[in-house]
């Protein structure tokens, strides 16, 4: 009762800060009270790690605190209010094309209309101007802010466009599929290239807690892919609809029974970025997480051999080469 | 009492009451009769209202439910409320569902939509037409009880088994095969079917209006001279005849399957679930219109009358509208970004869904225009109005962020998107509805509400709202999915910030019953007009309530040449 009492004091406190922070980014106490508590729960998630049985040369990775997961308001105000940081390229650029072009834009409409409701009700109400005008028609004003709004839009239509044409590149033939499969209440990742299939199902809290990562992230069994080249994402589901997301990679498929859904993505940097199912599936929705590990390549291949699979022979990667040429020849417009 | 101008005098003669002097000839039925058996547009208006504000009530103490959850993460209140032990978790995400559900259905069908069309459209089309009732008044009363039946089969879904506990936890979009194989049990099929209820009720209602609309306008009175939110009504009425047919069909493929063994929306026969979500959605966009529309209309009248200034650009107010209609029909799918819509289709959605942008900037900066050079009142109802434009801009902004196709990718089915369609209806429609009920309030029950604690219940609420959905937008950005029951810890701040906006909303709500229970009690008797020169409208020129039946005598409309002004020419 009394923590939760302080707890709500704290809130309220934190809550100035907050507006303060909006006003000054520089919250030096925060942040370094912010900078401890991560630098605990890395000495944890390392202890983990260190006692986690090597196979093979995997060992899984430690998350890095405020990557690829949400961000709390105490340990980052101004991240717990926006995106979290991107890690791969179209990403990135939708996270340009948001902060750089969106945000100023709507920000800017929305104080506009405040600024003239303000004006309005100030010099044209009942005490400064009591006469009202009978003015019904300015076919000028008219026509601007008709003529405005649809300039605005094709402006943001642009980079819309091309973020969406990135989005829809196809995999060329060597991607490694991956196919993350939605089941009630937990995702299974195969990989067919690799004769692989593992079950992912939620850590409970003194798991998770052991193993350093956050409650409702963490799973048992991540999706592990190598980092830097091209996946083949196919979502699909066994029962009802679900939703694979991963917000750090900005990437959300649906996973549909009877589809077979298909995105690239490659990620840039090796890290462990979590997701949450992102369609209501039922009972436990909110309890079946996704985290995805991305290691390089050759730890990726450690980890296929501990999970008994193999990788790829050179022959079937030739294959695939070919089958790739034939396919840019016969569709030269893709 | 036979002249065409009897009982439409200028608002100055106020004070000789005309209502009176048509009692003699009509004969008032008893209670039962009135308000079982009601034919009376007024009277099923009122009865319109007061069901939405149990639905109101009903919907929001849900929605109390969900944030008292969700205050701070774990599971606190779900397993009591399931009557499953400490620990079940499938039984409380079981409940969950069923909360958000009834929610969501309550909000959309039996609180927004019976109070802006049954309630306001009902009592003040016919009297801005100058009609003496809608044209079929037995449909009317048959519309309003189909609702009525309908919420209670919704109600009655939530104490029958569906999967997993009582109730159905489908969401309010009812998405297959959650909602089919996902869902065994009856529950469903009543959440279903109260549906096909409201629907059922929304389209008699349909045709009601346009049939009275086209049909039963004072004489002079021509499209052009209608009032703009009869205006909107008229939109909305002809949103709703084409849209919920879709829906009906879409539900009703929804029960085959679940009960008599199709396979519309199961691929193991042919069928495919993302068929499901195209009918949806193309019933479900424009019913988001249907929901402001009228809002829409009510704010032009409002703001109009308190400016005391005709509506800037009558005609561009009037076919924005339409062209939201038109447009709303074809940009159901930003709603699918992430089902796997191929490049193409997503491309065209995210360019036609921004076009939207374009006609809903005509309206609001038409609002800003009728205000400036006015000579602004700033009573209750114009507070209401200018906090609605404000707010509705603010879910408008963010509704264009989120018609980008590739950065939808990631606030899809987060608390962005419900931090969004909040600000265009828990702001933008209810801000409207309670604009319009305080307008209309006076004229409605002859009762005048106290000015004071209006302003109250307005800056209390405001506030209130702001800081419910304004950090939501912060827990969609950081990626918290909807419709969870709990969350990790990253999310608990922003969390706790809403939770107490909701407390502070909900006290709003109790200073506007009071102030009902003050109107009602010890509030002054309303004059004709209480609003002034600026309420123009044919409503203004009755007493205050209305006689039971008005316009016996149609009031002929002059062409005055002008848009905005819908009296009758005094003599």
């Amino acid at each position: 009762m009394g923590q939760a009492f302080a707890r709500m004091k704290f809130g309220v406190l934190a809550m100035m800060a907050a507006v303060l922070t909006v006003a000054s980014p520089q919250m030096a106490i925060a942040q370094d009270a912010a900078e401890a508590d991560f630098a605990a729960a890395a000495q944890v998630t390392e202890a983990a790690a260190e006692a986690a049985p090597e196979a093979g040369g995997y060992t899984p990775m430690a998350p890095t605190p405020g990557k690829g997961m949400p961000v709390h308001f105490d340990d980052d105000p101004v991240q717990s209010m926006t995106f979290q940081d991107q890690y791969t390229a179209d990403g990135a650029y939708a996270l340009a094309m948001h902060d750089w072009l969106l945000m100023p834009v709507i920000t800017a409409i929305s104080l506009f209309v405040l600024g003239l409701l303000f004006y309005v009700g100030i010099r044209f109400n009942r005490r400064a101007n009591p006469v009202p005008s009978k003015t019904t028609h300015n076919t000028l004003i008219e026509v601007i802010w008709t003529i405005v709004p649809v300039i605005i839009l094709v402006v943001i239509a642009v980079p819309s466009i091309t973020l969406l044409a990135r989005q829809y590149e196809t995999p060329p033939a060597d991607a490694i599929t991956i196919k993350a499969v939605g089941y009630q209440w937990y995702w299974g990742y195969e990989y067919p290239d690799h004769d692989v299939e593992i079950i992912s199902n939620m850590l409970d809290e003194e798991e998770s807690q052991a193993s350093g990562e956050p409650f409702q992230l963490a799973v048992d069994n991540r999706m592990v892919v190598p980092v830097g080249v091209p996946l083949r994402i196919q979502t699909t589901a066994a029962d009802v609809i679900h939703a694979f997301a991963v917000p750090s990679l900005w990437f959300k498929q649906d996973a549909v029974p009877g589809r077979l859904n298909e995105r690239m993505l490659v990620i840039d940097e090796p890290g462990v970025y979590y997701g949450q199912c992102s369609e209501l599936c039922g009972a436990l929705h909110g309890f079946m997480p996704i985290a995805v590990e991305a290691v390089p390549m050759e730890q990726f291949e450690a980890w296929v051999a501990t999970q008994g699979g193999s990788m790829p022979s050179a022959e079937e990667v030739a294959d695939a080469d070919a089958a790739e040429e034939s396919e840019s020849e016969a569709e030269p417009a893709a | 009492m036979a002249t065409t101008a009897e009982g439409f005098d200028a608002p100055t003669a106020a004070g000789t009451t005309h209502g009176g002097d048509h009692g003699d000839d009509h004969h008032m039925p008893g209670f039962f009769a009135r308000w079982f058996m009601s034919t009376n547009h007024k009277d099923i208006g009122t009865l319109y209202l007061i069901f939405a504000i149990i639905a109101g009530i009903i919907g929001g103490a849900i929605s109390g439910i969900m944030r008292l959850e969700l205050a701070e993460p774990g599971i606190q209140y779900l397993f009591w409320w399931a009557g499953a032990s400490e620990g079940d978790i499938a039984a409380a995400g079981h409940m969950w569902n069923v909360f958000i559900t009834a929610h969501g259905l309550i909000m959309v069908f039996f609180m927004v939509m019976p109070a802006m069309i049954g309630g306001f459209g009902n009592w003040f089309v016919p009297l801005m037409i100058g009609a003496p009732d809608m044209a079929f008044p037995r449909m009317n009363n048959i519309s309003f009880w189909l609702t009525v039946v309908g919420f209670l089969s919704l109600l009655f879904s939530m104490f029958v088994p569906g999967s997993g506990g009582m109730g159905a936890g489908v969401g309010w979009t009812v998405y297959a095969p959650l909602s089919t194989t996902g869902s065994p049990g009856p529950a469903v099929d009543f959440a279903i079917f109260s549906l096909h209820l409201a629907g059922a009720g929304s389209i008699l209602g349909a045709t009601n209006f346009i049939t009275t609309i086209f049909n039963m306008r004072a004489p002079g009175m021509t499209l052009h001279k209608m009032p703009l939110f009869v205006w909107s009504v008229l939109v909305t009425a002809f949103l709703l005849l084409l849209a919920l047919p879709v829906l009906a069909a879409a539900i009703t493929m929804l029960l085959t399957d679940r009960n008599f063994g199709t396979t519309f929306f199961d691929p193991a026969g042919g069928g495919d679930p993302v068929l499901y979500q195209h009918l949806f959605w193309f019933f479900g966009h424009p019913e988001v219109y249907i929901m402001i529309l009228p809002g829409f209309g009510m704010i032009s009248q409002i703001v109009a009358t308190f400016s005391r200034k005709p509506v800037f650009g009558y005609l561009a107010m009037a076919y924005a509208m339409v062209a939201i209609g038109v447009v709303g029909f074809v940009v159901w799918a930003h709603h699918m970004y992430t089902v796997g819509l191929d490049v193409n289709t997503k491309m065209y959605f995210t360019a036609a869904t921004m076009v939207i942008a374009v006609p809903t900037g005509v309206k609001i900066f038409s609002w800003i225009a009728t205000m400036w050079g006015g000579s602004i009142e700033f009573k209750s109802p114009m507070v209401w109005a200018l906090g609605f434009i404000f707010l509705f801009t603010v879910g408008g902004v963010t509704g264009v962020v989120l018609a980008n196709g590739g950065i939808d990718d990631n606030l899809h089915d987060t608390y962005y998107v419900i931090a969004h369609f909040h600000y265009v209806l828990s702001m933008g429609a209810v801000f409207s509805l309670f604009a319009g009920f305080y307008y209309w309030f006076p004229k409605m029950s002859g009762r005048m509400h106290s000015e004071f604690l209006s302003h109250l219940h307005f800056w209390v609420f405001f506030i209130g709202v702001n800081v419910i959905f304004f950090p939501q937008h912060f827990l969609g950005m950081d990626g918290m999915p909807r419709r969870i029951p709990d969350y990790p810890e990253a999310f608990a701040f922003w969390n706790m910030v809403s939770s107490y906006g909701y407390a502070i909303m909900a006290a709003s709500m109790a200073i506007f019953f009071v102030n009902l229970a003050y109107a009602f009690t010890a509030g002054r008797k309303a004059e004709n007009n209480p609003w002034g020169e600026g309420a123009t409208t044919l409503e203004w020129t009755l007493t205050s309530p209305p006689p039971f039946h008005q316009f016996e005598t149609l009031p002929v409309i002059e062409d005055h040449h002008d848009y905005h002004d819908h009296r009758p020419a005094t003599a």
